[in-house]
């Protein structure tokens, strides 16, 4: 935290200094829009930062500014000179609160609350008291160099590295005295120590990017009020300190917009049958001569129609050109200053400041800000920024006399094409390996970038984005940790490489894209668009399930990720009541579904399901393990039984796979196969709240309105209602209840509202038995 | 009329000028490593100190049907921030002398009018000015 504290204050101090002349002009000119989103986005940054930091002092006068300065740049409020004057006071307060927090010193807080009041309308302006002595500076251990400086120095390691190994290569050749062999070694030492320190002062893991980002998230749901979980991903790419730098604030901004704007309060998601949780994935990867950053939410997505209706509400765009915007288009709309797809403005984010800044910012740095839209099912934001150096761990391999270098991280497994273990074949005109059981496509390296192979002798399993294939290489060479720079553009063009690098040996090589060899290749892989949301499950708990011998001794799998846990209960807290088995848990009742009579041992095991909201107790004989589920498409559909969502192949073993969705749709409602009653509901009441629990009590599923599609077996009301024959369910048989005991005439064939008897015998002829 | 530098090479049987502009060094190249499926005209990657050099063939450009260069002298130039090798067949002196415009009607084949910039005289010998960077492949084919 001290890092990020002083990365704050390191800010804040720039900022402020950089500011210092657009206050000024604003205060000349208060009119002047660009000056006004200068300061507005510098008090919405620190308001940002001092969140997450917990300088509640800082939050508090930041979020003060930042209400004024949105009323102003909403027209709402005229920038006077009071009002010119208290935003700069707090400005001026920020300032010396921030070199206070630096230097460890107390600051006063007295004259904080006539700030903000003062920048309330038509206040009277704050005394402003002289200027306490700005407190001293704290020394601070460390000094900023210019980014040259420091490629002049890695430039120079590398000449060094170059030449020492050259002079050992000579040395080799001749004769020479051991003491020169032990001042040489001791040279290497030091070469290969100063190398590590100098990569260090340039590169930086991205985990220095994302390990505030579980505390963040944390709190910032916390102050929502949400559930959010984060999944951190790739973290080890190392990446150039400038563009980690460049890359924190957006990422910060993304991150809380997609848990205040995204993921949706845990009422709403249990609602649109999501987990109570919010997920939030965030993960680094390198493509090309690209890193991509991708923060990935399973919230409610961008509501672009309600951007439109804003857009053209503030008149920023006309009818026809709304009218004209493609879908794609009107996402965009969430990066135009002033729009924001929430209507409540809250304090984590929200004045859609946020987005317009974030992609100001990456593009500066040449990058880019891509948007997946899942309405309804999330959103997935790509923060794309060029890769202007990296070092990876590579695995260097040859093909036809060349070596080349594809990343350690994509590489999954590495083969030897002997024996049985590996197959090749020809299937129609592709050629496919099987490696123990797993087929792929096969791709030989040599001919693919048409140099002559010699044996393609070893297969290196690569995991593309997009999936998997075996590469087949004459030889794996090493493994060697190497700085990557893109490579020309004419190089990169053909679009199997990611970069190049210059390893020990100094001869230059080329870094392999899995996924460009994949692309040209032609190989295809079934999920490429579509698919992304159901990678991001995959790689979850949803994959993984639990295989249990069920009490009818079926082996059965569940889904891991609806077990809340396995636990024992005694038989005897399970009890069949009101038509179905349920659990004692203290207080609390659970359905329990079992699919045989649960019977002799005096306990029984329980999976307790939860769909984040519900409970549902599913008695199983014994957990097995824990497996790897195939993906969907190998599952094969089941054919008309219920809870079963279909059969799974296991180990060689045919295994039902539960249908989770069905037993909580089941669970605590009436049999679908129960009669159904519909009820022409008067406004009185009485039939809503006498008479339908009492029919349902009948073993009857009671509506008062007919869903398209229903049908009902049996109709009620009251003697005296008009039933309109455009109603659904007008031509239903129709039992018909008085208020009085006796009837009217001979011809009155309705039935006193309180004979039970007569009325279930009623509804039993009414449908028909 | 400009009088400026230029760098006298000779390529593709030709005598050309560059101007000492776009020249930042000549060296002789070692082991240049294929840089497969990438444009004819890249000859492939060599390392210069510590940087990685793209080799840049423009007798591909200049000459139909010519492949691989023996060359391995080369002019070092950078264009986008990348360092490009541009071999050559010989390099003569630097001299200095005055840039003309190109003589009216004069049809240039394809790869040479692509680079001409202009023309010099040496000693009566008339030659074009080149433009290095014409000869790299564009950034734009690697959109």
């Amino acid at each position: 935290m001290d890092d990020l504290l002083q990365e704050f204050i390191a800010e804040t101090r720039e900022t402020l200094e950089a500011l210092t002349g657009e206050v000024v002009a604003w205060e000349a000119n208060p009119s002047d829009r660009a000056r006004l989103d200068a300061i507005f986005r510098f008090v919405h940054t620190v308001k940002g930062s001092c969140g997450f930091l917990d300088l509640p002092r800082l939050a508090r006068l930041s979020h003060a500014a930042e209400d004024v300065l949105s009323a102003v740049r909403a027209d709402k409020r005229t920038p006077d000179t009071a009002l010119v004057n208290a935003v700069l006071a707090v400005i001026d307060r920020i300032g010396e609160l921030v070199e206070a927090i630096d230097s460890g010193a107390s600051l006063d807080d007295s004259s904080e609350d006539m700030l903000i009041a003062a920048l309330a309308e038509n206040a009277a302006p704050a005394v402003t008291s002289p200027h306490s002595a700005t407190p001293q500076r704290a020394h601070n251990r460390s000094v900023r160099l210019g980014v040259e400086l420091l490629d002049r120095m890695m430039s120079g390691m590398s000449d060094l590295v170059l030449a020492r190994n050259d002079l050992a290569r000579r040395l080799r050749e001749g004769d020479f005295d051991p003491r020169v062999e032990a001042a040489l070694e001791r040279m290497s030492l030091t070469v290969a120590d100063m190398r590590d320190t100098v990569s260090r002062t340039r590169m930086q893991a991205v985990e220095a990017l994302f390990t505030a980002v579980p505390r963040m998230v944390r709190d910032t749901a916390a102050e929502l009020g949400k559930s959010v979980s984060v999944r951190i991903e790739g973290g080890d790419v190392e990446l150039d300190r400038e563009m980690i730098e460049l890359m924190r604030d957006p990422l910060v901004h993304l991150i809380r917009n997609a848990i205040d704007h995204g993921i949706e309060s845990a009422d709403d998601r249990v609602a649109a049958g999501k987990p109570a949780n919010g997920r939030l994935t965030i993960s680094a990867r390198q493509s090309g001569n690209h890193i991509l950053i991708d923060i990935q939410d399973d919230g409610c997505g961008i509501n672009t129609s309600r951007l439109v209706a804003k857009a053209r509400a503030l008149h920023l765009y006309t009818d026809e050109e709304l009218a004209a915007m493609s879908e794609k288009d009107r996402c965009q709309l969430v990066f135009h200053p002033g729009l924001s797809s929430r209507d409540v403005v809250t304090t984590v984010s929200g004045r859609g400041v946020g987005m317009d800044i974030v992609r100001a910012n990456i593009e500066l740095t040449g990058g880019r800000v891509l948007l997946i839209n899942n309405p309804g099912k999330g959103l997935t934001i790509t923060i794309s920024v060029p890769l202007t150096l990296s070092i990876l761990t590579t695995v260097i391999v040859e093909a036809g006399g060349q070596r080349f270098a594809i990343a350690r991280q994509s590489v999954e497994e590495i083969v030897k094409v002997r024996g049985d273990r590996v197959r090749i074949d020809q299937i129609g005109g592709s050629t496919i390996a099987t490696v123990r059981g797993r087929r792929l496509p096969l791709v030989v390296l040599g001919s693919l970038l048409g140099i002559e192979a010699q044996g393609a002798q070893t297969l290196v399993i690569v995991a593309a984005r997009e999936g998997q294939f075996a590469m087949a290489v004459d030889e794996v060479v090493d493994t060697e940790e190497l700085v990557i720079k893109p490579a020309a553009p004419a190089v990169m063009a053909s679009g199997v490489y990611a970069g190049q690098t210059l390893p020990d040996n100094g001869l230059p090589m080329l870094l392999i894209d899995g996924s460009g060899i994949a692309a040209r290749a032609g190989l295809t892989f079934e999920r490429v668009i579509a698919g992304e949301e159901e990678v991001a499950v995959a790689v979850d708990d949803a994959t993984r399930a639990l295989l249990f011998d069920d009490l009818d001794g079926q082996r059965r799998v569940v889904a891991l990720a609806a077990i809340d846990r396995v636990e024992t209960v005694d038989v005897a807290t399970i009890r069949f009541t009101a038509g179905r088995l349920r659990l004692t848990c203290g207080e609390a009742l659970v359905p329990v579904h079992a699919v045989a009579p649960i019977d002799g041992a005096p306990t029984v095991s329980v999976l307790r399901l939860t769909d984040g909201g519900r409970e549902i107790a599913y008695a199983i004989r014994e957990a097995v393990e824990i497996v790897s589920l195939p993906p969907m498409s190998a599952i094969a559909p089941a054919t008309g039984s219920d809870m079963i969502a279909g059969v799974a192949m296991i180990a060689g073993e045919q295994v039902e796979l539960v249908d989770v969705h069905a037993l909580f749709a089941g669970a605590d409602r009436p049999k679908a196969n129960a009669p159904l009653c519909l009820i022409h509901a008067d406004e009185s009441g009485w039939m809503a709240n006498f008479l339908k629990p009492a029919i349902e009590a009948s073993g009857y599923r009671c509506v008062t309105r007919l869903q398209p599609g229903e049908e009902a077996d049996v109709a009620l009301a009251m003697a005296g209602a008009s039933i309109d024959a455009a109603t659904p369910g007008a031509t239903v048989p129709l039992v018909r209840l008085r208020m009085d005991r006796d009837p009217i005439g001979p011809g009155d064939a309705s039935i006193y509202r309180y004979d039970r008897p007569a009325l279930q015998a009623a509804l039993a002829i009414g449908r028909g038995q | 009329m400009m009088i400026e530098q230029f760098l006298i090479a000779k390529i593709a049987g030709r005598r050309i000028a560059i101007p000492t502009a776009q020249v930042q060094s000549v060296i002789d190249l070692g082991d240049i490593m294929p840089a497969p499926l990438a444009p004819p005209q890249v000859r492939g990657l060599v390392a210069i100190r510590s940087r990685v050099v793209t080799v840049i063939n423009a007798d591909v450009a200049l000459v139909a049907g010519t492949s691989t260069s023996e060359n391995r002298r080369a002019v070092i130039t950078v264009v986008d921030g990348h360092d490009y090798a541009v071999l050559v067949e010989s390099l003569d002196e630097v001299e200095t002398l005055a840039r003309q415009p190109l003589s009216p009607g004069m049809a240039l084949t394809d790869g040479w009018r692509a680079c001409a910039m202009g023309l010099v005289e040496l000693a009566g010998e008339p030659m074009l000015i080149i433009d290095l960077a014409a000869w790299i492949p564009s950034v734009a084919l690697a959109a």
